[in-house]
């Protein structure tokens, strides 16, 4: 693996989330920014997939549960070759436009349309439980977030990953400590949020998701799990990027204004460049 | 009618206002605190709010629990998640028990926009008045939203309140009378009637000043109680006009229009065609490009009332 090569690409990714979003007027970068790395990491680095053959058998297969930082898993998709990334970064979000505002199963590439949250992962353990019936080799991804772990339906699912021994299924936990409303610790405490997955019969590890090498490192150890499904804590920044989107509740679900937007691109370029 | 407000905004200040005379009442959320505007009530009484999480059915069974245990509550969040995620807890643990919860959901419709079609709500009118004993309202300014909320607070009872995420005209002056279970009349006519609910009651208003203009006498009656819905008003509408075009911001299955639909068949039939979403799923864009896209406009309405009058 090319370290230079997926911080760079990460920071592509950012900003493509942010040229997006800007051009929408509307969207959520603080948590798309937040799982930029790990989105990074999953296509360029984990994942066995084929942009030019989007329905390859036996490929592996990334669902973001957390939908509303689709742009995220779009950018990298992007610049991965699924499609043009000018597409992308310019209809986002517009009537007519096949890039709506969460993912859409109608893209190739797509696996599954979420939005509502908890229903990715649902619907991760079920092509889990198919490729075991199926013998298909093909690993899946499912990327939550820390508040949508409050979601009920999160719990069924982890729990049903368990009970039939999905070694095949990888959730990773985009741990930002940020949802709408605040604090996670304010609305509704998730912590400790391996330890929940592990007394429902998983295996965990804690990772700073900002860390190629870390992401990496667990990943790969994620694929070759037995037995039992695996869950990734990445601790993250929601934001990361982009300095005054940091750690800000309010960057949630908030667009980008033309003087915002510069500053951004600004920041993100000079990144790019460090990169060198 | 010059002032653009939306819903929510209006819900958030009268939770506020009815607050304050009203020490039994209890609000919760579910993270969207900030979009249904619930924080107004969070935090001028923070120890009468709680914020669930992003756990919507467990707001709503804890909603049944603190209601039977005598507190009246309004629970927020988005129309999705509230009527159509919790459903089957609504049905069994509010309706059945006839608890006092006020299923308060914004965002309906196709007005939510950019989030697109996994947001956009058209269910929730249908879900809600298959309940026995749901009181479903769906007001149509901020003007009604005030008065209506302050009337279900004090009814006795489940039900559902919609109301929306964009700004809409203010339609209505204080002086308005508007009642709880009584269809509005807002104008007298004889040739149609166009019996329209929530943010649609603008856009029929709009279609009724044209239309007259075309020399169509045009009733228009705003029904924001849904049910029960005033049967008296859509029969006699049915018996003196002879013509209905129903419009909502809603599905045309199972919404207002089979509402008054099911009034007419059975009472004073005569043609009745539906302004509504019509059996699809939204998609992201603009409010105002999806209302035409998906034709919840006044052209829509024009369009229909033109085609009955022609028909008859
Ligand atoms: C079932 C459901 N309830 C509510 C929402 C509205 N919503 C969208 S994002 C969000 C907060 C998500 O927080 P988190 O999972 O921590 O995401 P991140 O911080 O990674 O952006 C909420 C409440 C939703 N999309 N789905
Ligand atoms: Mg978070």
């Amino acid at each position: 693996m090319d370290i230079n090569m997926l911080n760079k690409k990460a920071v592509e990714v950012r900003i493509g989330i942010i040229e997006a979003i800007h051009n929408a007027g509307s969207g959520h970068p603080g948590g798309s920014l937040s799982s930029a790395d790990i989105t990074t990491a999953l296509y360029f680095d984990i994942m066995n997939i084929d942009p030019k053959n989007p329905g390859m058998k036996g490929r592996d297969k990334c669902i973001f549960s957390k939908g509303h930082a689709g742009p995220a898993q779009l950018a990298a998709m992007a610049l991965r070759g699924y499609f043009p990334i000018g597409e992308f970064t310019g209809t986002l979000r517009r009537i007519d436009s096949r890039f709506q505002g969460h993912p859409n199963i109608k893209i190739p590439g797509i696996e599954m349309s979420t939005g509502s949250l908890g229903q990715g992962f649902s619907a991760a353990g079920g092509m889990a439980m198919a490729n075991k019936l199926d013998n298909d080799p093909g690993k899946i991804f499912a990327v939550l977030g820390d508040g949508e772990l409050q979601e009920g339906l999160v719990w069924e699912a982890a729990m049903s990953a368990a009970h039939y021994k999905l070694d095949n299924l990888i959730a990773i936990v985009d741990h930002n400590g940020l949802q709408i409303d605040g604090r996670n610790d304010d609305v509704m405490t998730v912590n400790p949020i391996g330890e929940k997955f592990e007394s429902f019969g998983w295996n965990y590890t804690v990772i700073d998701g900002h860390d190629m090498i870390a992401i990496h490192d667990a990943l790969t150890m994620a694929k070759e799990s037995k037995g039992k499904p695996m869950c990734i804590v990445a601790e993250t920044i929601k934001g990361k990027g982009v300095s005054f989107m940091e750690n800000q509740a309010g960057w949630h679900g908030k667009a980008p204004d033309d003087e915002q937007y510069a500053r951004a691109m600004a920041e993100l370029n000079a990144a790019k460049a460090a990169l060198k | 009618m010059a002032d653009k407000i939306a819903t929510r905004q209006a819900y958030g200040e009268a939770l506020v206002e009815i607050g304050k005379n009203n020490s039994n009442l209890v609000v919760m959320d579910a993270d969207l605190s900030g979009s249904t505007k619930t924080s107004m009530f969070a935090k001028e009484f923070p120890e009468r709010f709680f914020n669930m999480g992003i756990a919507e059915q467990n707001m709503y069974g804890a909603a049944a629990g603190l209601a039977i245990s005598g507190k009246v509550v309004c629970a927020s969040t988005f129309a999705i998640f509230a009527a159509c995620k919790s459903f089957e807890i609504i049905r069994n643990s509010i309706g059945y028990t006839g608890a006092n919860v006020k299923i308060c959901a914004s965002h309906a419709g196709i007005t939510v926009g950019e989030d697109g079609a996994s947001h956009q709500t058209f269910e929730d009118i249908a879900l809600m008045r298959t309940i026995p004993g749901m009181t479903v309202v769906n007001p149509s300014d901020a003007t009604a939203t005030k008065k209506l909320l302050k009337q279900i607070v004090e009814m006795e009872g489940p039900c559902y309140f919609r109301i929306g995420r964009a700004a809409v005209p203010v339609f209505y002056s204080e002086d308005d009378e508007i009642t709880l279970g009584k269809g509005k009349l807002i104008k007298e006519g004889s040739d149609v009637t166009i019996i329209a609910t929530g943010i649609m009651v603008n856009e029929a208003y709009e279609a009724a000043g044209v239309l007259e203009t075309e020399g169509i006498s045009v009733r228009l009656i705003d029904i924001h109680t849904i049910k029960p819905i005033d049967s008296g008003i859509v029969i006699k509408a049915a018996r003196e006009t002879g013509a209905i075009v129903t419009a909502e911001e809603h599905s045309v299955i199972g919404g207002l229009g089979d509402a008054v639909a099911q009034v007419v068949v059975k009472n004073a039939p005569c043609p009745v065609a539906m302004v509504g979403q019509q059996d699809t799923f939204g998609e992201s864009g603009k409010p105002d490009d999806l209302k035409k896209k998906y034709h919840m406009t006044s052209e829509d309405i024009i369009e229909a009332v033109r085609n009955i009058v022609r028909e008859r």
